[in-house]
């Protein structure tokens, strides 16, 4: 089937960014209105052409256009062609729906900055490039769209660059994503080279034919791009300091979309990782550290947007499990993909709403109490903070319950080590996130005078409460009669379920992991409510506790294992460039003139070492020859 | 004595006798019209020679000759498409050129004379410049259309004596500059004696040195394969020594960085598109059979031409240095296209030299901008926090190193794709997989200065971007616009390129 809409998914945020951004301080009074109203548009075409989708039987959802013939030359054809089938239309209706929602919230949170309609444009931006994302029938389309929230995102995390710090955070995402587009490079380029296409439907048909070697290099590709954009292991660390841009932008960005894109990808390539056992191996591993780093990160966080980023990490942690564990394991990942785009989207939004009533204040130890001053921001948050530890019947619940679930029945040792690692990091989300409640909402105010808390807007509290509802219900809604399951069926084809036995049956597992969750809130109750909270980190603790302030050492490790090693390779070149070639030489031709500029010196020694080095060149030639035809 | 006047084509050789043409009437306006006119007039008579030579191109481009200039020179579809590429470097160049305050006024005074100092404040300007491009352009046209080896020889001379004087005439730092030009010319004439070296033993192995009569000799395949062997390498010794590939590459960097910047941009393009002409119609015509004995040699050089150069370029300190070594690896990823040796292989090389040449001047003019009191400031870590003063130099800048680094929507993408599919056609994968990782490689250095100019605090030495002229505006804003069309749409230069790539015997 084909359709002429889903163009414009894409292209209404893409123009309103370009007036906003083309029409300077004019548009300052309307911007904002513009900004949002084309997020709105973007979800209302969304939201008709799925209502298209259901009309149709399940083979024949899937919609493409072709918008135009982007490369063609010799054997390498690729279109500039959209697809929009069952699992990118889950991904538009959250980014538009959950987008809009942001950008009402924006409105009000961002009315006192002069810089508010080019935030606007940027947004729009990012709605749009991310979009292209999810929508591309190719690795190569998906990848301009890869490249495009990139941008965008450096443009909303560096949007108060007035402050250095800030500076430094966009610059370490930006070269901890390079690392990753990299790795998407040359996945697509290791594919085009084996099976000689780009696009999905392609790759989807010549896999069968393709050697494991070249699958499971292909994967670990996408593995590291999806590390890299997801901020899983090893490339988590920029993830933390990218909470320096504005709180809506951590909302979308860094909760709801972007940093998701990660399992999109892999999910998306399902028919490699099926065929490349190893590679899907790495996925679950990766998922499996990732959610404890995460995890445990998130335990020692003072500053709330911090502590928030670094559960979104551990959830995203979830999520590439769910997507390692193959067939049965995509449609649970993009489950809590989707109901963690509603919880976490929320509680950013709430935590936005407790700094814009203290003073953009960070620090939770001198938060408390909240809850009498901001009532709504509590009950939202509430919500949200119920449904991510995984009480019933909150949306949490089902979609971690089921990864937890596959988790353990993948087989074997392999299946006891998983799934005790995702049963101990719900234990440990209870823990943090009931540290973050009983931190900012309750016990005594440990603000300073200045601080004078208020509940928010409208503007701001209604999307924080239409995502609360979404926290509440989307996990109902997905997992009744294996909804989502079905709908994703065509796209990522599970297997039989079961295909080992199952190691527990699913009621213990559900009574395991919510044993689990009031393990970790009874921790954090003992901890931080028996017990008075000090406004200021304490300084007598633990080695352990140190370690984990510091990011488990992530920053010191990178230095070590990355930074320096590379270092010492270019300096080792540059001296074998400048030293070992032009060296003797040089030392020759100074000794030779013995007074005289630095630069002469290097002047002479310069055109008789290359000389030298032109005439290497062609004696080595000529000896290559007297070698072949000898 | 009988004398045969020569039967030539004139129209098929009208571009490069427009060249000429404006050349020769550019020594006369330095010889007779009055300082004040001379450079408007000198800028609108290059100007007007490049455009009429790029429209009769055009017009010229469906016919096919071996027979123009008494076999001497080949008029077929691709030394069209690289003689239009040269003209487009050319005439975006020109206005860079045409911007005076890179060039001294007073060449031939020594550098910190009183005679320097007169010449500047009498407020005179360097308008031989404009005829020397033109000379040096009427070389590169005939470079790629050249088909005997005393023809390739004399346009070889005839392309790199103008850029040699060129090279020395930077306003700034002018002991380099002139440092510059020198070695340039002694390392030039050093590769050309190897070049015709080479063409002596090619004479001596085919008897003549027209490329049909070397052709006919390889596939008769009766003489002694030695001499062909050297006389392959010697030759390919010289066209490697003007790509920069390594280990002919060492004059580059050095070059690049003294040279006025106008001329380096200008020679980094439009010397590379006449270069690898000569050298695609030299291996894919008349040495296509002999492919066994040089493609192993060019396989060697091209990975570490991308190595060397994509590694090297990492550690550069300087901006000019490092689109040199840039420019290196770039020469490497073009042999790729020269070894593969097919159909595909010519047209991806004609679209990556036409786009990276394109970018190539872009970039170099966005270096004159970036200056502080004593003039062009190429210390790359005075470029840190760039991106904040003057954020639409560092977007454009940023544009076209990713350009280079070939990221998606931006033309260097395409091209490298192309060349390198085209390679693995021809089952050179050890060289396109070098060429992946290394471009890989490329990439970080080129996303380190982006890094540098919009993510890292300036110093407090900061250099400042002077308000371009509309000249340098002119080229930055065509090149821009050119390097993001074949970026999003590539199609309709593969198009037009596709029936074209045909060369004739």
């Amino acid at each position: 089937m084909t359709s002429n809409l889903i163009v414009y998914l894409i292209a209404i945020p893409l123009f309103s960014s370009a007036v906003l951004l083309l029409t300077g301080r004019k548009a300052n009074k309307w911007g904002h209105l513009l900004g949002t109203l084309a997020s709105a548009s973007s979800f209302g075409v969304g939201a008709y052409l799925f209502t298209q989708m259901l009309a149709q039987p399940a083979e024949e959802r899937a919609m493409t256009q072709k918008l135009f013939s982007w490369i063609n030359v010799g054997s390498f054809n690729v279109d500039a062609s959209l697809l929009l089938d069952q699992l990118s239309i889950c991904f538009v209706l959250l980014i538009t729906g959950v987008g809009t929602l942001i950008h009402i919230y924006s409105i009000s949170y961002m009315s006192h900055d002069l810089d508010r309609r080019r935030f606007f444009a940027y947004l729009n931006l990012f709605i749009a490039a991310m979009l292209l994302l999810v929508l591309g029938n190719s690795y190569l389309n998906l990848y301009v769209g890869w490249e495009g929230v990139g941008l965008a995102s450096y443009l909303l995390i560096g949007f108060w660059n007035q402050k250095p710090t800030y500076a430094t955070a966009a610059k370490k995402a930006f070269v901890m994503n390079r690392v990753g587009d990299l790795g998407l490079s040359l996945a697509i380029m290791i594919a085009f080279a084996s099976m000689g296409t780009v696009s999905f439907d392609g790759i989807k048909e010549a896999a069968p034919q393709t050697s494991t070697a070249t699958l499971t290099a292909i994967g670990i590709m996408l593995l590291i791009a999806a590390a890299g954009k997801s901020a899983q292991f090893p490339l988590q660390a920029w993830l933390g300091d990218a909470m320096a841009g504005p709180t809506p932008v951590s909302a979308l960005i860094h909760a709801a979309t972007m940093v998701t894109a990660g399992v999109y990808l892999i999910t998306r390539s399902n028919f490699i990782f099926d065929a490349a056992p190893t590679a899907q191996l790495l996925v679950v591993i990766v998922g499996a550290i990732t959610l404890l780093f995460g995890a445990v990160v998130g335990t020692a966080k003072d500053d709330i947007k911090k502590a928030l980023a670094a559960s979104t990490m551990s959830q995203i942690g979830y999520m590439i499990l769910g997507a390692g564990l193959g067939p049965v394991g995509y449609a649970f990942a993009i489950m809590h993909l989707l109901t963690h785009g509603f919880f976490k989207a929320g509680m950013f939004l709430g935590a936005g709403s407790v700094m814009h009533g203290m003073n953009d204040e960070v620090n939770m130890r001198k938060y408390g109490a909240l809850r009498k001053f901001m009532p709504i921001t509590f009950i939202t948050f509430g919500l949200g903070y119920l449904a991510i530890i995984g009480v019933p019947p909150f949306a949490g619940f089902y979609s971690k319950d089921m990864i937890i679930e596959t988790a353990l029945n993948a087989g074997g040792i392999k299946g006891i080590l998983l799934g005790s690692a995702a049963l101990f990091g719900a234990a440990l989300t209870a823990f943090y996130m009931t540290r973050v409640i009983i931190l900012t909402f309750t016990g005594t105010k440990r603000w300073d005078d200045e601080a004078h808390p208020h509940e928010s807007p409208i503007l701001m509290w209604l999307p924080m409460a239409v995502l609360a509802i979404g926290s509440v219900a989307s996990g109902y809604l997905f997992t009744r009669g294996d909804a989502l399951v079905h709908w994703l069926e065509p796209i990522v084809a599970p297997g039989e379920h079961g295909e080992h036995a199952e190691l527990l049956p699913p009621i213990v597992v559900s009574a395991l992991a919510l044993t689990m969750v009031l393990i970790g809130i009874s921790i954090a109750v003992m901890m931080y409510v028996r017990r008075p909270v000090a406004d200021v980190a304490p300084e007598d603790v633990s080695a352990l506790t140190r370690i984990v302030r510091q990011d488990l050492l992530q920053d010191a490790a990178n230095e070590a294992i990355f930074m320096r090693p590379g270092q010492s390779l270019t300096k080792t070149l540059v001296s074998i460039d400048e030293k070992v070639i032009d060296g003797a030489v040089r030392g020759v031709g100074a000794m030779a003139l013995g007074s005289g500029s630095e630069l002469r010196k290097t002047q002479t020694g310069y055109v008789r070492s290359y000389s030298a080095l032109i005439l290497v060149g062609a004696a080595a030639i000529v000896l290559g020859i007297w070698v072949i035809t000898q | 004595m009988v004398f045969n006047s020569p039967t030539l084509s004139y129209s098929l050789l009208s571009p490069i006798l427009i060249i000429l043409a404006g050349a020769l009437i550019g020594v006369l306006i330095e010889a007779f019209v009055g300082k004040a006119v001379r450079p408007i007039a000198q800028l609108s008579v290059a100007l007007g020679s490049l455009v009429l030579a790029l429209i009769q191109v055009i017009r010229i481009r469906d016919f096919t000759s071996t027979a123009a200039a008494i076999g001497s020179v080949v008029i077929d579809g691709p030394g069209i498409l690289f003689q239009g590429a040269i003209l487009v470097i050319a005439i975006i160049s020109i206005f860079l050129i045409a911007d005076q305050d890179n060039f001294t006024s007073s060449p031939a005074a020594l550098p910190g004379s009183d005679e320097e100092r007169q010449a500047a404040q009498s407020g005179t300007v360097l308008t031989e410049i404009y005829p020397l491009t033109l000379f040096a352009v009427s070389g590169m046209l005939l470079f790629p259309i050249a088909s005997d080896l005393i023809t390739l020889f004399v346009a070889l001379e005839v392309l790199s004596l103008p850029l040699y004087l060129m090279a020395g005439l930077s306003r700034h730092r002018r002991l380099a500059s002139q440092e510059a030009a020198l070695k340039y010319f002694l390392l030039g004439a050093f590769s050309s004696a190897f070049f015709l070296f080479g063409s002596a033993y090619l004479y001596g192995y085919a008897g003549t040195v027209s490329f049909a009569g070397i052709h006919a000799a390889v596939i008769g395949g009766t003489g002694n394969d030695v001499i062909l062997l050297l006389g392959i390498a010697f030759v390919a010794i010289g066209l490697l020594f003007k790509v920069g590939a390594v280990p002919f590459h060492a004059w580059s960097p050095d070059v690049y960085q003294g040279s006025p910047t106008p001329i380096t941009g200008f020679m980094a393009a439009a010397t590379k598109v006449a270069a690898f002409g000569a050298m695609l119609r030299l291996f894919y015509t008349v040495l296509a059979e002999a492919q066994w004995q040089w493609r192993p040699f060019f396989m060697v050089i091209a990975i570490i031409t991308m190595i060397f150069g994509s590694l090297v370029a990492i550690s550069q300190r300087d901006v000019k240095r490092m689109l040199a070594y840039s420019s290196i690896a770039h020469a490497g990823f073009l042999l790729t296209g020269v070894i593969a040796l097919n159909k595909a292989g010519l047209e991806a090389s004609i679209y990556y030299l036409f786009a990276y040449g394109v970018a190539t001047v872009g970039a170099f003019g966005i270096v004159t901008l970036v200056r502080d009191s004593s003039g062009e400031v190429s210390d790359l870590n005075r470029w840190a926090g760039l991106g904040k003063r003057s954020p639409w130099v560092a977007s454009a800048f940023a544009f076209f190193l990713l350009a280079f680094a070939g990221i998606p929507l931006t033309s260097g993408f395409i091209g490298k794709f192309a060349i390198f599919s085209a390679a693995y056609e021809s089952g050179a994968t050890a060289v396109v997989i070098v060429g992946v990782l290394s471009s890989a490689i490329a990439a970080f250095f080129y996303i380190r200065v982006i890094v540098l100019m919009f993510f890292t605090d300036a110093t407090e030495d900061g250099t400042s971007v002077v308000i371009p002229s509309i000249l340098t505006r002119l080229t930055i804003f065509i090149s821009l616009a050119i390097t993001v069309a074949l970026g999003v749409f590539p199609s309709p230069l593969l198009d037009f390129i596709k029936p074209l790539a045909i060369f004739i015997r």
